[in-house]
C-alpha cells in the first residue's frame, strides 16, 4: 500500500505528463493543418505531370529505345527499397508500420533470391531497419535539419537514386511511405518508382483527353527529360504525404496519452482518497478505543 | 481585350498563378513560342527563361526552369521545377540557379567524357541559364 505522500507524488508527476502530452497534440495539430495545406497545394502538378507522362508512357510503349526509366533495365535481380519514415518518434504506429511493410517486403524478395539493398529517409526507420538488415544498407538521407520539406529536398533524394540506377546498382525500386487518409488512419504504401509503373488506365478518364498532341522536341526526347523529374515528383509527394501522416498519428497519439492520462489522475485520486480516508478512520478508532479504555 | 484562355502556371510546391489570358509567351526548348486560345494541342519542355503572360492585368512575367507547357484549346497550363515571378527575382536566386547549372555542366564533362550528348545539354543549360540573367538585368556570377 503506498502512502499518501507518495500516491500525492505520482498524481502530480502525472499531471504534468498530461500536460506535456496535450501540448504536443496541440503542436501537431497546427504543424497536421500546414503539412495538409503543403500536400494539397502540390497535388494539381503531381496530377497533371503524371497524366502527361502516362501518356508519353503509352504512346512510346515498348519501344527499344524508350528510356530505361521506364522499361527497366530488363531484369529484377537487385531491388532497391527506400524506406521513408519520420526523423522523430512519439506518433504511434507510424514508423513502425511502415518499417513493418517494408521488412515484409524485404524478406519476400530474399525468398525469392533477389538482392536487396536499403536506402533510408528518416532516422527513425534506419534505426529499425539496421537491426534486421543492417547489413543491406546502401546509404541514409538525414532530414533532421530540414523544417518543412521543400522540392529541393526530393530532388536530392532523386538525384542519388538515378545516379545509383545509372551506375547500375539496381534494377527496380519501390518507396515506402504512409498515405495520409485521415487523423486517424494512414496506411502504409509500397509504391515502385523505377521502372516506372505509370497507371495508363487513369489517363483516359481524367479530363476525357483524348486529344492528340504534337510534340516538342519528339515524345522520347520528352520522356528522357521528364522521367528523372517525374522520380523526384513522386518522392516529392511521398515526403509531403509522409509528413501529414506523420502529424496525424502524432495527433492520435497524443490524443490518447492525454485521455489515459486522465483516467490515470482519477483513479489515483479516488485511491487517495480512500487511503485518506482510511488514516482519518484509523485515527477516530484509535481515539474512541482510547476514551472508552478510561 | 481578345478572347482569353485559361492559363495556370503551377510549381511542385504551389499553384503560382491562374487567371485568364490573352496570350502567353512560353520559353520552349526548340524555340519561344506564343499560344493564344485555339492553338492546337501542343506539349513542349522549357528551357530556363522568362516566361510572359497577357494578362487582365497588365502584363506578367515569371523565371521558370525544367519542367514543361501543355497547350491545348481550352488553355495552356505550364508546370515548372522553379517558377518565380520576376519581381521576386533576386541576384541571390538567380545566382544560385547559375551556380547549380555550372556544377550540373563540370559533372557532365567529367562523366560523360566520350560523348558529347549530356555534355552539350548541359552547356545549353548554363548559356539558356545566362541569358536568362540578361534578359532579366542580372548578371551571372563570376565562377
Amino acid at each position: 500500500m503506498p502512502s499518501l505522500k507518495d500516491l500525492k507524488n505520482r498524481i502530480e508527476s502525472v499531471k504534468s505528463t498530461r500536460k506535456i502530452t496535450k501540448a504536443m497534440q496541440m503542436v501537431a495539430a497546427a504543424k497536421l493543418r500546414r503539412a495538409q495545406d503543403a500536400a494539397e497545394s502540390a497535388r494539381p502538378y503531381a496530377e497533371r505531370f503524371n497524366a502527361v507522362l502516362a501518356g508519353l508512357a503509352a504512346s512510346v510503349g515498348d519501344s527499344d529505345s524508350a528510356p530505361k526509366l521506364l522499361t527497366g533495365t530488363g531484369k529484377d535481380d537487385v531491388h532497391l527499397l527506400v524506406v521513408m519514415t519520420a526523423e522523430r518518434g512519439l506518433c504511434g504506429g507510424f514508423n513502425a508500420n511502415i518499417a513493418k511493410l517494408a521488412k515484409n517486403h524485404a524478406a519476400k524478395l530474399k525468398g525469392q533470391g533477389k538482392t536487396v539493398k536499403i536506402l533510408t529517409v528518416g532516422k527513425k526507420g534506419r534505426d529499425s531497419m539496421r537491426r534486421d538488415y543492417g547489413d543491406l544498407f546502401v546509404g541514409h538521407v538525414d532530414l533532421t535539419e530540414v523544417k518543412r520539406v521543400g522540392y529541393t529536398d526530393a530532388q536530392g533524394i532523386a538525384r542519388d537514386i538515378l545516379n545509383r540506377f545509372d551506375d547500375g546498382e539496381f534494377d527496380v525500386a519501390t518507396i515506402f511511405y504512409s498515405e495520409f487518409v485521415n487523423v486517424v488512419s494512414q496506411i502504409p504504401t509500397a509504391q515502385q518508382i523505377i521502372p516506372a509503373d505509370y497507371d495508363t488506365a487513369d489517363e483516359g478518364d481524367s479530363d476525357g483527353s483524348t486529344t492528340l498532341y504534337d510534340y516538342e522536341p519528339d515524345e522520347e526526347a520528352i520522356l528522357a527529360d521528364l522521367l528523372p523529374r517525374g522520380v523526384a515528383t513522386q518522392i516529392f509527394t511521398a515526403l509531403l504525404e509522409n509528413a501529414a501522416s506523420e502529424q496525424g498519428a502524432r495527433m492520435s497519439a497524443m490524443d490518447n496519452a492525454t485521455r489515459n492520462a486522465g483516467e490515470m489522475i482519477d483513479k489515483l485520486t479516488i485511491e487517495y482518497n480512500r487511503s485518506r480516508q482510511a488514516v482519518i478512520t484509523n485515527e477516530l478508532i484509535e481515539i474512541i478505543s482510547g476514551a472508552e479504555a478510561l | 481585350m481578345a478572347e482569353t484562355m485559361q492559363f495556370d502556371l503551377v510549381s511542385p510546391e504551389r499553384r503560382v498563378a491562374s487567371l485568364q489570358v490573352a496570350a502567353v509567351q512560353i520559353p520552349g526548348a526548340d524555340g519561344d513560342l506564343t499560344a493564344m486560345k485555339d492553338h492546337a494541342p501542343l506539349i513542349t519542355t522549357l528551357r530556363p527563361g522568362v516566361l510572359s503572360v497577357d494578362g487582365p492585368d497588365g502584363e506578367a512575367k515569371f523565371v521558370v526552369t525544367g519542367g514543361f507547357a501543355e497547350i491545348s484549346s481550352a488553355g495552356a497550363s505550364i508546370l515548372a521545377e522553379r517558377a518565380v515571378p520576376v519581381e521576386d527575382m533576386t541576384q541571390e536566386i538567380y545566382h544560385d540557379m547559375v551556380k547549380s547549372a555550372h556544377e550540373a555542366h563540370a559533372k557532365a564533362r567529367e562523366t560523360f567524357q566520350n560523348e558529347p550528348g549530356p555534355v552539350d545539354d548541359a552547356a545549353k543549360l548554363l548559356a539558356d541559364m545566362v541569358a536568362m540573367g540578361d534578359h532579366i538585368g542580372i548578371s551571372p556570377p563570376n565562377l
